[in-house]
């Protein structure tokens, strides 16, 4: 079958891929697709559900199309539940200690949501087999421009004390992006690669608009909507 | 039209506080609200505002009757049980005059109940949120949009009548993310000439205060003060019509349910069904006459909310009770269904489709 990575995707695959960033940047949305793309492409993988900031919309709004796919989950048990605890599940980690299945980690927004990342920095560094992908919005009104954006992007570095290893521009306006949304985002994925000395890895497009604007997209990352609004 | 951003309703909410002026926020956390505070503590520093995490919430809403008092445009935020602690504070306001703008982002009660969202405050909201004789104006948002542009209204009604505003949100509204436009227009201004800061100049001298000595007197202010709320009654009324032209039932439904009930009335058209809905945007004062006048052309209501039976009480007082109400409804987190409304407007049409 083909996919995604045996078309070409320009991506060199670590062994484990962390997405980080603002929050509300689209990180989940972007680590369920992604680890789909995986999946597909016949990799074992395991995607891990670190975020303790977020009440609602989690990882575990995708459990049945990963588990579709033979993507263990790696949830708190208290995500999507009536209590607020921001608990991480000792099954995490498995991401750093089971080097037989590529992991996923979904990290939660800001520095505040990094911080938890931090309790699984050493044995990570220590590996040295990972991407630290920062997902980008220019649509949110705290990281509208690349010195903005920078900024946070320091503060979760900071917080996880990992470095970023690149960017996923992922700029959207939800169901509403238009093809014009996402090309004139680019500049500013540019501005921010140059301002930080990474690579742009993928920019992320919604399957309805990826055939036109792949031509214009360097490394379009065709996705759909799994984490959405309940209405 | 201004450029749109991406946002949290949560986050749209007090981006919009601060463009409509504010800049004293005192909050204490509660899930589901907790981004208007963190939103709050990056920005304000920024621009020369206070942010302040009070002790609990009853200090949070007193510095806001503090600060009211100066004729400073202030506001708190916080979820259900937050709001009741608040509830003695929201009395004192009105007992002031004070305006205020109260944001409630509505979870599952009652007691400490849960995180996932609800509308299950609405009588709390609308009959008067503590002690006493007194009304909020109430706004109820249904998209990131309004949550967005109510923080503007909610803060001008609030100058123009000397009086709190409560935004009555719930959960879903806070946490979702919709692309907004937060062009808001006009910052109106008021007569302030009551407020309490400072004394320099040469008028005599204002005590704000909601103590009495005389019961007559008392009663002369409650008088006055339902004057008042009579002219707010009169020029505030806001509520949207949605097919409700040829409409022979109608959906009474506001925020998040009104979302799930505009989805039902488009397929239930399609089944043949004629369904409207109005929809409550002021939950208080409440759109009594566009329901009465309903009542008098449509054969059955269905109230959808998530609550155990509270805005149908409002409707059924609208329509004199002249047509059925039926209720559709979830509570303590749960959110009605398509299917849920779908099955209760066919119910209402008679279960015949």
């Amino acid at each position: 079958m083909e996919t995604l990575f045996t078309k070409g995707f320009p991506i060199n695959m670590k062994r484990i891929t962390i997405f980080a960033g603002h929050y509300g940047s689209g990180k989940t949305n972007i680590a369920v697709n992604y680890a789909l793309a995986m999946a597909r492409d016949g990799k074992k993988v395991t995607i891990a559900d670190l975020d303790i900031v977020n009440p609602y919309y989690r990882t575990k709004d995708s459990s049945e199309i990963l588990a579709e796919n033979g993507i263990e989950l790696i949830s708190s048990p208290y995500a999507n539940t009536n209590v607020d605890v921001p608990a991480l599940p000792a099954e995490a980690y498995k991401v750093t200690d089971d080097k037989s299945a590529y992991a996923i980690i979904d990290v939660g927004g800001d520095d505040r949501g990094a911080l938890a990342m931090g309790r699984y920095a050493p044995k990570i560094l220590e590996e040295n087999d990972f991407e630290m992908l920062a997902v980008i919005n220019r649509y949110r009104p705290l990281t509208k421009d690349a010195k903005s954006t920078l900024e946070v992007m320091r503060e979760i570095e900071a917080a996880c004390k990992m470095p970023f290893t690149g960017i996923v521009n992922n700029s959207n306006l939800g169901a509403l992006t238009t093809r014009e949304d996402i090309l004139s985002s680019l500049d500013y994925a540019n501005e921010v690669s140059r301002l930080s000395g990474l690579p742009i890895v993928m920019t992320s497009v919604l399957s309805s608009l990826y055939d036109e604007v792949k031509g214009d997209v360097p490394s379009a990352f065709p996705m759909e909507i799994y984490v959405k609004a309940k209405i | 039209m201004a450029e749109k951003v991406l946002m949290k309703g949560n986050e749209a909410l007090a981006e919009a506080a601060i463009m409509a002026g504010c800049r004293h926020y005192f909050g204490y956390p509660i899930t589901p609200q907790t981004e208007v505070a963190a939103y709050m503590a990056k920005r304000m520093p920024k621009i020369g505002g206070v942010f302040l995490q009070a002790e609990s919430e009853i200090a949070a809403i007193n510095m806001v009757i503090g600060a009211a008092a100066t004729g400073k445009r202030a506001m708190t935020s916080s979820s259900s049980p937050g709001i009741a602690l608040k509830s003695e504070g929201l009395s004192y306001l009105a007992g002031c005059d004070l305006p205020a703008l109260i944001v409630n982002v509505q979870r599952g009660g009652p007691g400490l109940g849960g995180i996932q969202p609800s509308q299950s405050d609405y009588f709390h909201a609308t009959r008067g949120a503590g002690h006493g004789d007194f009304h909020m104006i109430v706004l109820a948002p249904s998209s990131v949009q309004e949550m967005a542009s109510f923080v503007f209204k909610g803060f001008n009604l609030a100058e123009k009548y000397r009086m709190t505003t409560m935004i009555l949100a719930d959960g879903t509204m806070g946490q979702m993310m919709e692309p907004v436009s937060l062009e808001m227009g006009e910052i109106e201004s008021y007569d302030k000439s009551w407020c309490a800061c400072g004394g320099s100049d040469k008028r005599p001298k204002n005590i704000v205060n909601s103590l009495f000595l005389q019961a007559e007197e008392l009663e002369q202010f409650n008088i006055r003060r339902y004057e008042k709320y009579a002219e707010v009654e009169k020029n505030e009324v806001m509520y949207e019509e949605y097919m409700m032209d040829d409409a022979e039932i109608c959906i009474a439904a506001f925020g998040i349910a009104a979302r799930v009930s505009k989805n039902a009335i488009d397929e239930a058209r399609k089944m043949g069904i004629k369904v409207g809905m109005i929809r409550p945007i002021t939950l208080w004062p409440f759109p009594k006459e566009v329901f009465n006048k309903a009542a008098d052309k449509v054969k059955a209501f269905v109230s959808v909310e998530m609550s155990m039976g509270q805005l149908i009480e409002d409707v059924e007082l609208a329509t004199r009770c002249k047509k059925p109400v039926l209720l559709c409804n979830r509570s303590g987190g749960m959110i009605p269904t398509l299917e849920d409304v779908i099955a209760k407007i066919k119910e209402a049409n008679g279960g015949a489709n």
